[in-house]
């Protein structure tokens, strides 16, 4: 297990290299250029020039891409064009604000996906069942933007119940910070909780027809012990799994929720950063949002390699 | 992922009976179709006709769903957007299809170091988020829709190759391939006759459920200003649009969000009854 952990963690720093280099081209071949946009658009030739100079983009491609991967080595993010600021402070911010919306989701995904799943699993087929997967269902069938407005419409417009967008650090109290949370919140576990109690059910429906089951029940245990501490132990395997790639899912579709509800997290600062042509920001962002992504996708390779000893040996997971 | 299995030996001794699903899936998306190809000959009004006098209707019988901010009826343009939105799905999984075969088919028949590249190339593609690979693809240069399918097209391009490749790793183990090559069969021949007809049902497949997700995709991106261009009536972009109004006027978000829903419902169930009928050893995956 060691070893198969250190070779994905050596084969992730590889891709994350090439992605670097990906992010860095792309980005380089984006209209708009960064001395000029220092300089002003009424400055002269020479100074954009000089600027370009001291900034070392007169150098060759591979030189700026080395002093900028340098750079984020030293955990040195680069500056802000439009903010005229250290990007790092401002980065980690918004990381923290985006972890802080995936973490919450996850957890309410987690538990309520969990709880709908072995609910409709001891339930399978009667009313209950049909009614976990039909509600599970709707919340994939439309997209995340278009629940997003229907929540917003509902609580916030209508009932006045919560605020449609913002964020509110949580120095001002709990209340309001958590009323900030509520509605990307739900919209996000709307969009993942199908998955997580359709696996659920029917992982656990396999669990319930296993021979341990069926002896534990022989032993004349209450239902709910052989349900919560038998049955519930094995059949979450897989659905911790799912749990970590939904965690990268999340950071990776922030950019979408966090416009609709203002919420000011990572994805708002890449559409900022796109819309006024932020080279050094939309790099970053781009690169930790997906570092963050692959590092979740890669827990749950971890993790299922952990819990299935098949897969750990001799076989890369590709 | 989806479980692979070989499907060299579809039964044929029979019709099977058309499964539930696929029907619903067709009566659905039926309506959808007929949107897509005669829209702007249906709709009661052109989809850019703007009509100050009528700014923000709620729905009634001039105006079934509606009109929005430039008094232009929404149904109209939901009618319109239909094509849009349809055609950036079915075209994005098109191109993945048409760049995704083949390599897939080179990696899992040749391996070796091109094939190896291939499936490296690949993992770099799927570590970027999809949103995020489609956004870097389309910042570049001013945004718009066919840009917007290309973008996508490359987001889904990883998941076709790994697909084909898994299932011609599977059929280069049957006998039949065995004996094509000991026949002395060129590699074309062997690739275009022998692998090609026995992953397509899986590929089928596997594409139905790509266009929702591509489907969705594109939505998501026109919402964010980097697909459809005003004053077209993508769904997503009309959604978009439609967010400064939703308090006053909430019908111009629902009546395109409920389009695509019925979309995206109609096309899944297809899939799965395509899976059914196509692939009936793969019933339970995914």
């Amino acid at each position: 297990m060691f070893a198969y952990t250190l070779t994905r963690l050596v084969y992730l720093a590889l891709v994350l290299a090439v992605m670097s280099v990906l992010i860095f081209l792309v980005t380089q071949a984006m209209p708009g250029d960064v001395a000029s946009m220092i300089a002003g658009q009424f400055a002269s030739k020479e100074v954009v020039d000089a600027i370009a100079v001291k900034l070392g983009l007169d150098q060759p491609l591979i030189v700026q891409y080395g002093h900028w991967a340098a750079g984020i080595l030293r955990g040195d993010l680069g500056r802000s064009l439009v903010l005229e600021q250290p990007i790092g402070p401002i980065l980690m911010e918004a990381l923290a604000r985006s972890l802080v919306l995936a973490v919450v989701a996850l957890f309410v995904v987690a538990v309520v996906g969990i709880g709908l799943g072995v609910l409709a699993a001891v339930r399978r087929g009667k009313l209950t069942d049909q009614l976990v997967s039909g509600v599970s269902y709707l919340g994939i069938a439309v997209p995340d933007f278009f629940w997003a407005i229907v929540l917003v419409l509902v609580f916030g417009s209508y009932m006045k119940l919560l605020p449609t967008g913002g964020y509110a650090p949580i120095a001002d109290g709990f209340l309001p910070w958590a009323s900030h949370l509520v509605l990307p919140v739900v919209t996000l576990v709307l969009m993942l909780l199908a998955r997580i109690a359709r696996l659920t059910r029917s992982s656990m429906i396999d669990v319930l027809q296993t021979n341990y089951v069926k002896f534990a029940r022989a032993k004349g245990m209450p239902e709910s012990v052989v349900i919560l501490r038998h049955a519930l132990k094995n059949a979450l395997l897989p659905t911790i799994t799912v749990l970590a790639i939904d965690f990268g899912l999340i950071l990776g579709g922030v950019v979408v929720i966090e416009t609709i509800f203002s919420y000011p997290g990572m994805g708002r600062l890449l559409l900022f950063a796109i819309q006024r042509h932020d080279l050094p920001l939309i790099q970053a962002t781009i690169l930790i949002v997906s570092a963050a992504y692959c590092l979740a996708n890669l827990t749950a390779d971890l993790l299922y390699a952990f819990v299935n000893p098949k897969i750990r040996h001799g076989m890369r997971a590709s | 992922m989806t479980d692979v299995t070989p499907v060299q030996s579809v039964p044929r001794r029979h019709l099977p009976s058309l499964p539930v699903s696929l029907l619903v899936g067709i009566v659905l998306l039926a309506p959808l179709v007929v949107a897509a190809v005669a829209g702007s000959w249906i709709a009661p009004y052109p989809y850019d006709e703007m009509n100050i006098m009528s700014r923000l209707q709620p729905p009634g019988a001039e105006f079934w769903f509606g009109t929005d901010e430039f008094g232009r009826d929404v149904f109209s343009r939901t009618l319109v957007g239909t094509g849009s939105s349809l055609v950036m799905g079915v075209a994005a999984t098109a191109l993945s299809l048409l760049a995704g075969v083949p390599l897939g088919l080179i990696a899992g028949y040749k391996g070796g170091r091109a094939g190896e590249a291939i499936m490296r190339a690949m993992d770099v593609l799927m570590s970027f988020p999809p949103i995020l690979l489609g956004i870097l693809v389309l910042a570049v240069t001013p945004p718009a829709q066919w840009k917007a399918i290309v973008a996508i097209g490359i987001v889904y391009v990883p998941q076709v190759v790994r697909l084909t490749r898994a299932i011609t790793l599977e059929l280069m183990q049957e006998e039949f391939i065995t004996a094509a090559r000991l026949r002395g069969e060129s590699a074309a021949y062997i690739l275009f006759h022998e692998i090609l007809p026995n992953i397509w049902p899986p590929l089928v497949v596997e594409a139905s459920l790509r266009v929702v997700f591509a489907i969705l995709l594109g939505a998501s991106l026109s919402f964010i200003g980097m697909g459809a261009q005003p004053p077209s009536s993508d769904w997503g972009l009309m959604i978009s649009e439609a967010r400064p109004f939703v308090e006053q006027a909430p019908w111009i978000a629902l009546c395109p969000g409920f389009a695509l829903a019925t979309a995206v419902i109609g096309i899944n169930l297809l899939g799965d009854g395509l899976r059914a009928l196509l692939d009936p050893r793969n019933t339970g995956a995914h």
